[in-house]
């Protein structure tokens, strides 16, 4: 239904009424079998013309209700937690929860309940870590593929990519992946990207422990400040270097 | 409590299919308990929500003296969780009839509850605010009738805090207009309800709710508007609303409807959308909705922009409301040579012409809008022609339902009446037959011959 453009303006313009054309009926216009009169219509509470409107009206109560009617037992949450097991994040938009499911629940590796910010990666995990074909080729080839969609650049080992990424792709050097950090500092602002982890003595060939880990860092959300708003931490959009949560949960949609 | 965030709802826990399948079924029911004359709010939603938060947990009947220890104990206790916890065993045990009963018949009850609702501690004061929600899902008048006194207070209080508004009031003002909502649907209403709340200071507060502005709450203003439309369909005193200037509040928030749509893509518009256009609708039916000389006293064409825009978004969001805004439409225009001259002159018989083809019931409506049109004569019709009308008139007569065929054809014979050239462009386009198909149909034979006869004789 396309509107005039001027409407919109006509709107934003100054209160007023048209000046009214002449009105001139013809007796002829009502005559039988025609019956039509111009007539402002009055509907009654239970008229069926509101049924539509009224349906409308209580599924939104509903939806509004199921909140009020909280069991007393419970502390009253008007939030809501991630209902994924030993996941105990907290929120109070469907759009943070979107974003936060999509992020850390939807890209899980079956074999390690390891989460991934993308299906890219995990497919790339599933490959170097799960995938025994995988250790036996990589003993003759270059198969660490660089975790930057669309370069195709392959390599022997895993720190190797790593050095790639970081010089190539600027990934900041200290970035870690996955594993949970063993200092409890703030994560770097810019460390927005993901973290690869350093394996100690590599010699090259990847074992188990040293194997690259393409894992999005699991972080403890921080207890919510007292009075803030929103109980979802903002570290998680910065691991995974989404800009904000809107943008995600759209892209993601 | 209730939130303007859209995001609050339940914990996903199934897939988006599986919603929408749930929500279909919803519908449903709620369509079928209203044909039953069953949707009163309280008792679907306490069915259906309450009662499956609450499983297994058996509300308990609450004698005076516990009903005074609680209200004591929220009033005065010292720890806030033991003052909460106080209200919330309250809170249940009003769901028993029996305890209401106990509760209205205890002196100081409601003020304290007031007291409590007004106070500035804000768990406070939405627990209360639940309590009184509970008390206006009562199936008895009494209780419903006892906490009337209560409302009009609190509104002044809480509009004398609108200038620093802050996020419990706001909650608490919601949870006041919902419970406000629930006693105007009781049965009792119109007899006994809505004299007093029309007798008191309630209605004017209610408009300066709806008052577009910095200060507009979409929550509160749904509330309220769905208040002032249980007041205005029950038709007791719709004259006093006028003169409290109910059509140029409407009217205004109307207006600011509209832009709030151009501006954001917000859910939820809708739902304010459909009670002001059932209120003006209404109001616009009563004989104090004309001034002197005829005039509508609602006159702004900025109104019929506005609602344009409306019907546009619905298009998108909710198409079955459409009804309503094209009943609004017709309420406007059907006296109203002003406004029919605004749909010719901002350009808007063509978006009108797009709406033929969503349902029956929106055609009868756009249809309807058109005769308004066009009885008014020659100058109308005129600018109706040439254009696109013909060609939709056309289309329309190949309809099945004999409503749209029966309004089509009055449609028909204003414009052959008042337009010259409108008869034979028809007779071209192979309207004889179009008309042909409708030869036999009781209703509409005798519309139809004379029809016939026009575009054939003159």
């Amino acid at each position: 239904m396309q509107l005039p453009p001027a409407l919109h303006a006509r709107l934003a313009g100054a209160p007023g009424s048209a000046e009214p054309l002449p009105v001139e009926r013809d007796p002829a216009a009502r005559t039988a079998p025609f019956r039509f009169a111009p007539r402002p219509v009055r509907f009654p509470r239970e008229h069926d013309f509101f049924e539509e409107g009224d349906v409308q009206r209580h599924l939104y109560l509903q939806d509004v209700l199921t909140q009020v009617g909280g069991a007393p037992e419970r502390p009253r949450v008007p939030e809501f937690t991630c209902q994924v097991a030993g996941c105990c994040q907290v929120f109070d938009a469907l759009e943070d929860y979107e974003h936060h499911y999509h992020t850390l629940h939807r890209n899980v590796c079956s074999f390690c309940k390891r989460a991934f910010p993308s299906g890219h990666l995990l497919d790339t995990h599933i490959l170097e870590w799960h995938d025994s074909l995988f250790q036996i080729l990589a003993e003759r080839q270059d198969m660490y593929q660089c975790l930057v969609e669309g370069c195709t650049e392959k390599f022997r080992t895993s720190r190797d990519r790593k050095e790639h990424l970081v010089m190539r792709h600027l990934y900041p050097v200290d970035f870690r992946f996955d594993k949970p950090r063993k200092s409890r500092g703030p994560v770097m602002p810019g460390a927005a990207e993901q973290v690869l982890a350093e394996a100690p003595g590599d010699d090259g060939v990847p074992s188990e422990v040293d194997a690259m880990e393409v894992c999005s860092e699991h972080v403890e959300p921080p207890p919510a400040p007292a009075g803030e708003r929103r109980a979802y931490s903002h570290r998680e959009m910065e691991l995974v270097s989404f800009s904000c949560p809107r943008t995600v949960a759209q892209n993601l949609a | 409590m209730w939130s303007r965030q859209r995001g609050r709802l339940k914990p996903l826990c199934c897939g988006v299919e599986e919603l929408r399948c749930r929500r279909r079924e919803r519908e449903a029911a709620l369509r079928k308990a209203r044909r039953e004359q069953q949707l009163v709010s309280k008792r679907l939603l306490r069915d259906e929500a309450l009662e499956e938060a609450e499983e297994g947990c058996v509300a308990m009947i609450f004698g005076e003296a516990e009903i005074q220890q609680f209200l004591r104990l929220a009033q005065r206790g010292t720890e806030e969780k033991e003052r909460e916890g106080a209200l919330v065993s309250l809170r249940r045990g009003l769901q028993r009839p029996e305890t209401q009963q106990t509760f209205i018949r205890l002196e100081g009850s409601i003020r304290t509850l007031v007291g409590l609702l007004t106070s500035n501690q804000a768990l406070l004061q939405l627990e209360a605010a639940r309590c009184l929600h509970e008390l206006s899902h009562s199936e008895q008048s009494a209780v419903v009738e006892a906490c009337l006194p209560a409302t009009s207070y609190l509104l002044t209080y809480l509009s004398g805090h609108s200038s620093d508004f802050i996020s419990p009031h706001l909650t608490v003002l919601e949870a006041l207009g919902y419970a406000l909502s629930q006693l105007l649907q009781a049965k009792e209403a119109p007899e006994k309800i809505i004299p007093s709340v029309l007798g008191s200071t309630l209605p004017q507060h209610m408009l300066q709710l709806l008052q577009p502005g910095p200060k507009l709450n979409l929550g509160v203003a749904v509330e309220f508007a769905w208040c002032l439309h249980y007041i205005i369909c029950s038709q007791v005193n719709n004259a006093l609303l006028i003169t409290q200037g109910a059509l140029s509040t409407l009217g205004l928030l109307l207006l600011d409807l509209a832009g709030a749509v151009q501006r954001t893509e917000d859910a939820g518009l809708e739902l304010l959308a459909c009670p002001v256009f059932r209120c003006l609708s209404n109001l616009l039916t009563e004989a104090a909705a004309e001034a002197v000389g005829g005039q509508l006293q609602l006159r702004d064409e900025r109104v019929v922009a506005a609602l344009f825009i409306l019907l546009q978004f619905l298009l998108q969001k909710q198409p079955s409301l459409l009804p309503e805004g094209l009943w609004l439409l017709n309420n406007l225009t059907a006296n109203s040579p002003s406004f029919c001259t605004s749909l010719l002159s901002l350009d808007l018989i063509e978006p009108l012409l797009h709406l033929l083809s969503v349902s029956n019931v929106v055609s009868v409506l756009v249809l309807t809008v058109l005769c308004n049109v066009a009885e008014k004569g020659p100058a109308y019709c005129q600018r109706l022609w040439p254009g696109p009308l013909l060609s939709s008139l056309l289309d329309t007569l190949a309809f099945s339902d004999t409503e749209v065929v029966g309004q089509s054809l009055e449609l028909l014979q204003l414009l052959f009446l008042y337009q010259p050239g409108a008869a034979q462009a028809f007779l071209q386009q192979s309207g004889l037959q179009a008309l042909q198909r409708h030869e036999e149909v009781a209703q509409l034979q005798d519309r139809v011959h004379a029809l016939q006869q026009t575009a054939l004789h003159g």
